[in-house]
């Protein structure tokens, strides 16, 4: 079942099956339009951080992701990494900017 | 002048899924898995190394490198690397014989570029996977995947790259192989390619904001149709692709980056130059970073220059 991801930032729209993460859903083919580049696209596999997000609204299912970019108390805020996450309803997400910490 | 550090010995990697992990190194990479811990680790070698192993997946709640270990010719010049190492300044940790399974005593201590790296003397050796040392075939049949032929070298992102080249030159006896310098800010260095031995390198840094980030773990494969061949199955397994295959202008490798289920990047590559002692130092100036990186593209990849665990 598909479901429509919207980034509240710009008002951008994108399908998202369930069984897609939503880099997956951001970047399906549409016929006549450029690529969605929204979404910073990185490792995909919840490890590098740069696909951060901060959902505001719907249901999904979230793989492990890396706790240095994504920390507990931050997940039950709604931040997650877009690869990590697969849609169960429409969702209204923000971008957040890249995380670089210096140690 | 080399200081008895002979060539790298093993990379300890932090994996969110140590099952799905197996799969990228074990049925993807090639490599074989050889035994599991106490502590949940796995242990897996490539099939040409004699080491018991050589890559380590620690379970963790964080993707990324905990160290890379390079073994030193005896267990005299150990201590004494230790010694030169706190002589230095260095605060130098020492692991006892076992911790890591078949591993004899580590030192550990920080590279300024946040990294921690390792040497030890001894590790257990089970030669040659599926191959004799005495009249051995040409390779063994059975190997999976890739059919990864060694664990080769790591690429290490850090903010004091400068302070990293000197320790383990001055240091530890490794040789400047080749560097990116940027000629419009007073020869900055951006990269540096360090060997301890004829390869190309065998351990890089590239210059980053934050200390010890992992860029890549580096796997060795026979020729450009191998890396042709990895790219194939990184189609067929669905892999996430970074980019390739392509060739390096810096060290002029033939490769392909992929990253794993944890999001640590995987490079298989072939071929590439050889460095001897007396060779001078390969310069890329960092406006051709592009062409350095991606020698057909000549263009850089945000991704392969940004995206690190």
């Amino acid at each position: 079942m598909k479901h429509t991801i919207t980034v509240v930032d710009t008002g951008e729209s994108f399908a998202c099956a369930d069984e897609q993460h939503l880099l997956q859903g951001m970047q399906t083919f549409r016929v006549g339009m450029a690529m969605l580049k929204v979404i910073n696209v990185g490792c995909r596999g919840g490890g590098c951080g740069v696909c951060r997000i901060r959902v505001h609204d719907g249901e999904y299912e979230a793989k492990k992701m890396s706790r240095k970019h994504i920390p507990e108390e931050d997940q039950a805020q709604g931040l997650v990494l877009a690869c990590r996450i697969y849609p169960k309803s429409d969702l209204s997400i923000e971008v957040l900017p890249l995380d670089i910490r210096k140690e | 002048m080399r200081k008895g550090v002979m060539r790298p010995g093993h990379v300890q990697i932090r994996v969110l899924d140590v099952e799905e992990a197996i799969v990228h190194y074990r049925d993807r990479l090639g490599l074989i898995e050889v035994q599991r811990d106490d502590v949940g680790r796995v242990y897996l070698k490539a099939w040409t190394e004699i080491d018991a192993w050589s890559v380590v997946l620690r379970p963790a709640d964080e993707a990324g490198l905990d160290f890379m270990g390079f073994k030193v010719v005896d267990s005299d010049t150990l201590a004494a690397r230790k010694q030169d190492l706190i002589d230095y300044g260095c605060e130098v940790e020492t692991v006892p014989a076992g911790e890591l399974k078949g591993c004899g005593e580590r030192i550990r201590f920080e590279l300024p570029t946040g990294h921690k790296f390792e040497l030890f003397a001894e590790k257990e050796q089970t030669g040659k996977w599926g191959v004799t040392d005495n009249n051995p075939e040409a390779w063994p049949e059975g190997l999976k995947g890739m059919r990864a032929s060694r664990f080769d070298h790591c690429l290490l992102y850090g903010d004091d790259v400068d302070g990293a080249v000197d320790l383990l030159q001055n240091v530890l006896g490794f040789q400047l192989a080749e560097q990116v310098l940027d000629r419009a800010a007073n020869d900055f260095r951006v990269a540096a390619f360090l060997t301890v031995s004829m390869k190309a390198h065998d351990v890089a840094f590239v210059r980053h904001p934050e200390k010890g980030k992992f860029h890549h773990a580096s796997f060795y494969l026979e020729s450009w149709n191998d890396v042709l061949r990895a790219a194939d199955l990184i189609s067929m397994h669905d892999i996430p692709l970074d980019i390739g295959p392509t060739r390096h202008g810096l060290t002029h490798g033939q490769t392909i980056y992929f990253f794993d289920p944890s999001g640590n990047r995987s490079e298989v590559f072939a071929g590439g130059d050889y460095t001897y002692p007396d060779h001078p130092v390969v310069t890329w100036d960092a406006d051709k970073l592009g062409k350095a990186i991606f020698y057909h593209d000549r263009e850089l990849n945000e991704n392969f220059l940004g995206v690190v665990t």
